[in-house]
């Protein structure tokens, strides 16, 4: 530990959760096709996109079934060749049901993707390229779904001065990005050149958490030799991940509080979320599939899986073999990753992981016994945006939303959880951060 | 100097200092007094000092400010009782008013022996923290999770969670204050004029037997009961019996009688009626 100011290649403070990564030696398979697809229309922050096919027409496999509405919003294809079943409400991640395309999957179909066409990507300039990342409907693959072009599109008046790409992973269990960048190296590279072209980026730093030597190593041997791109090793640590303190890690620069990547000049993109712009774009592909780690003690088939988007949870638990009691499936990785309530929900764009633990392994690491906060202070050495989550709890307790928003920074908190995980006294501290910030969102509404 | 006359000095310094300053004080006590009308605080002790905020005042100075103006009528307190509010009236000379007493409603009836969960949900033990881990493992995404927040919150003491993990509001001590309104992570709670009889206790959006399976009291959007009633006073929007309330006036029990669900009631006297038709519910434990 450094004794004066920054660390080297990590941020202060954080936690380090044991790792889990026991599906990264497992190579990206195909995962059938299940014969019911659940396509909720808002698998991205923003507008709902709207739909633009009807019950029972028949679609091709990548074809357009949802358009964007407005900028603020990404469209949704075709994952597999079938006929649409209904549009109707259907249980989603969060817990609300959302309208959502059904579609019936043709089982005799080979499952070609039929609507797709070269594209010549030497003549896309900036603004374009940005419409055709929308035409993707690409997201965030990290797990906020944020919409890819919304990111990309700079505001006048601030240069990029760096790309940045995410290698981290810092979430235990998952390994998606690890396997595609060890996988998809030369479509991460053709990505990366996209994206620079689109925002306009001078150089690009490719941030790669130093438990993934091997996929370092690789895109460090194939990099262009005009020395535009630099693979930087960084700590592992959760949760190193977290786009502001990659950028201070990599750059030095802080985003202000509230404030945006763009200010300090820098635009992060996931590296599974570029490595798949480099496999769609010049197909003139949308986003139809992605890579998905299922992983978990309740798993017998562990593995890094591509997985048709709305895909039923069901289906790939089946496919998978589900060991055990039925014990708690996570969408995402543990740490920030939500409980399902209903088999039904489907793979979205923004699901990078299944994690599935059985009652055994959850009644072995819980005891569920909240004890006093004693201030220990642990916490804060765990936060690390350096906030106070002794404070913010003690005031949680009290419902006094406001004076965590007003003086205690509640929404710079992005719930990695951290708190929660070192707390001894068992508080659910996330937990109460995240009922405040759902009482705020409703206060304002 | 010897010591005595120090502290004999510094005594009467400290005294004559008091003097003059208590003088001060007197003299800007009597210049800068403010007449303030006696009665705002006649009323205050009179009001019951919950400083709760349902008659739409900060607290309850506020509201004897705005009953001595008489921009508020003495019964629009609706924690003091009908007796208080005529006292009030009485001393300060105006009517009563003639609002009607409003109480909290539940839209949902999907107790634990009639709704299924689709999941276990564990940890913190309120609905709010539920409700952000998958919507809180109903297998209605809509319905009333149990937990009690509504009854933690209310001041009052009128909401009870019942033997099937509904809370029941005590009409007799609902004040309306709306605090139950608010802290609903599925906003299921309303505040209703005791004399809207016809209610639907239900929320449920979604449509088709997959819904039905999982609750026993839904409104399954059947429609018998838009077709009963007069026109106007109800109709079917988003698969759920929605009432119009500006035509109460011609609301009558007739409405739920054919409901093969029981989900539209007829509240009346801090009780529900179900109609004739509804299922039957033998069922007392939990699912």
């Amino acid at each position: 530990m450094a004794w004066f100011g920054r660390q080297r290649n990590t941020f202060a403070r954080g936690i380090h959760p044991p790792g889990h990564k026991e599906t990264e030696a497992h190579p990206i398979r195909r995962l059938d096709f299940a014969p019911r697809l659940i396509l909720p229309l808002n698998q991205h922050i923003g507008k709902p996109a709207i739909p633009i096919v009807h019950k029972n027409q028949e679609v091709v496999r990548g074809e357009p079934i949802a358009k964007a509405d407005g900028l603020f919003s990404a469209p949704l294809h075709a994952p597999a060749t079938g006929r649409i079943e209904k549009i109707d409400l259907m249980p989603s991640v969060k817990g609300p049901k959302v309208q959502s395309i059904i579609l019936k999957v043709y089982s005799a179909d080979d499952q070609r993707v039929r609507y797709e066409r070269p594209r010549n990507m030497n003549t896309l300039n900036g603004s374009a390229m940005i419409a055709a990342i929308q035409e993707t409907g690409m997201v965030g693959l990290g797990g906020a779904a944020f919409p890819t072009h919304v990111k990309l599109a700079v505001p006048e008046g601030y240069a990029i001065d760096y790309l940045i790409i995410n290698g981290c992973e810092c979430e235990p269990y998952l390994t998606t990005d690890h396997r595609v960048m060890l996988e998809w190296t030369d479509d991460l590279l053709a990505g990366i050149a996209y994206v620079q072209q689109a925002c306009g980026a001078p150089r690009v730093l490719l941030g790669i958490e130093d438990n993934k030597h091997n996929a370092a190593a690789r895109i460090a041997a194939r990099l262009p030799a005009d020395g535009n791109i630099e693979v930087r090793s960084v700590r592992t640590k959760y949760p190193q991940g977290s786009e502001k303190l990659l950028i201070t890690v990599l750059t030095g620069k802080e985003v202000p509080s509230g404030g945006f990547p763009y200010q300090v000049g820098c635009v992060v993109q996931n590296a599974g979320t570029v490595a798949l712009l480099g496999r769609l774009l010049p197909r003139t592909q949308g986003m139809i599939e992605r890579v998905v780690t299922l992983s978990g003690p309740g798993i017998n088939k562990p593995g890094n899986y591509l997985v048709p988007l709305g895909t039923p949870m069901d289906y790939v638990l089946e496919q998978l073999g589900f060991n055990g009691s039925a014990g708690e499936l996570i969408l995402g990785g543990p740490m920030m990753g939500t409980s399902v309530a209903s088999l039904d929900v489907p793979i979205t764009k923004a699901v990078s992981g299944i994690l599935a633990l059985t009652r055994e392994t959850i009644t072995q690491q819980v005891d569920g016994t909240v004890y006093p906060c004693i201030h220990c202070g642990r916490c804060l050495q765990a936060c690390p945006l350096h906030l106070n989550p002794t404070q913010l709890g003690l005031l949680a307790a009290n419902r006094d939303y406001q004076a965590m928003q007003d003086r205690y920074h509640l929404q710079d908190c992005f719930e990695c959880g951290s708190c929660s995980y070192v707390c001894p006294a068992n508080i659910p501290l996330v937990q109460y951060f995240r009922i405040a910030k759902a009482m705020l969102r409703e206060q304002v509404a | 100097m010897s010591s005595v006359a120090n502290i004999a000095l510094a005594g009467s310094f400290m005294a004559s200092l008091g003097t003059l300053l208590a003088g001060a004080l007197a003299l800007a006590q009597r210049r800068f007094h403010v007449d303030e009308d006696p009665r705002i605080d006649q009323v205050e002790a009179m009001l019951p000092g919950t400083n709760c905020g349902a008659c739409g005042t900060p607290g309850c100075r506020q509201f004897a400010l705005t009953l001595i103006s008489g921009a508020k009528t003495p019964d629009e307190c609706t924690v003091a009782t009908r007796d208080a509010a005529q006292s009030i009236a009485d001393f300060l000379g105006v009517a009563v008013g003639d609002h009607e007493k409003r109480v909290a409603r539940l839209a949902c009836a999907g107790g634990n022996h009639v709704a299924k969960n689709s999941a276990q949900y564990k940890g913190m033990h309120t609905c709010r923290a539920a409700s952000l881990v998958g919507g809180g493992g109903k297998g209605c995404t809509w319905g009333c999770l149990g937990l009690g927040d509504c009854a933690d919150v209310c001041t009052f003491g009128a909401i009870n969670m019942d033997a099937t993990g509904l809370p029941a509001v005590d009409a007799a001590l609902c004040t309306a204050c709306g605090d139950c309104v608010t802290v609903c992570p599925k906003q299921l709670f309303s505040l209703h004029p005791v004399s809207h009889h016809l209610w639907v206790a239900c929320n449920n959006r979604g449509f088709g037997n997959a819904e039905e399976a999982q609750c026993e009291v839904i409104c399954n959007a059947c429609g018998r009961c838009a077709m009963d009633a007069p026109e106007g006073v109800i109709e079917i929007r988003d698969h759920l019996a929605v009432i119009d309330y500006r035509n109460n006036a011609l609301a009558s029990p007739d409405a739920m009688e054919r409901c093969p669900t029981g989900a539209i009631v007829w509240m009346q006297n801090n009780g529900m009626r179900k109609g004739r038709d509804a299922k039957k519910i033998l069922r007392r434990a939990a699912l």
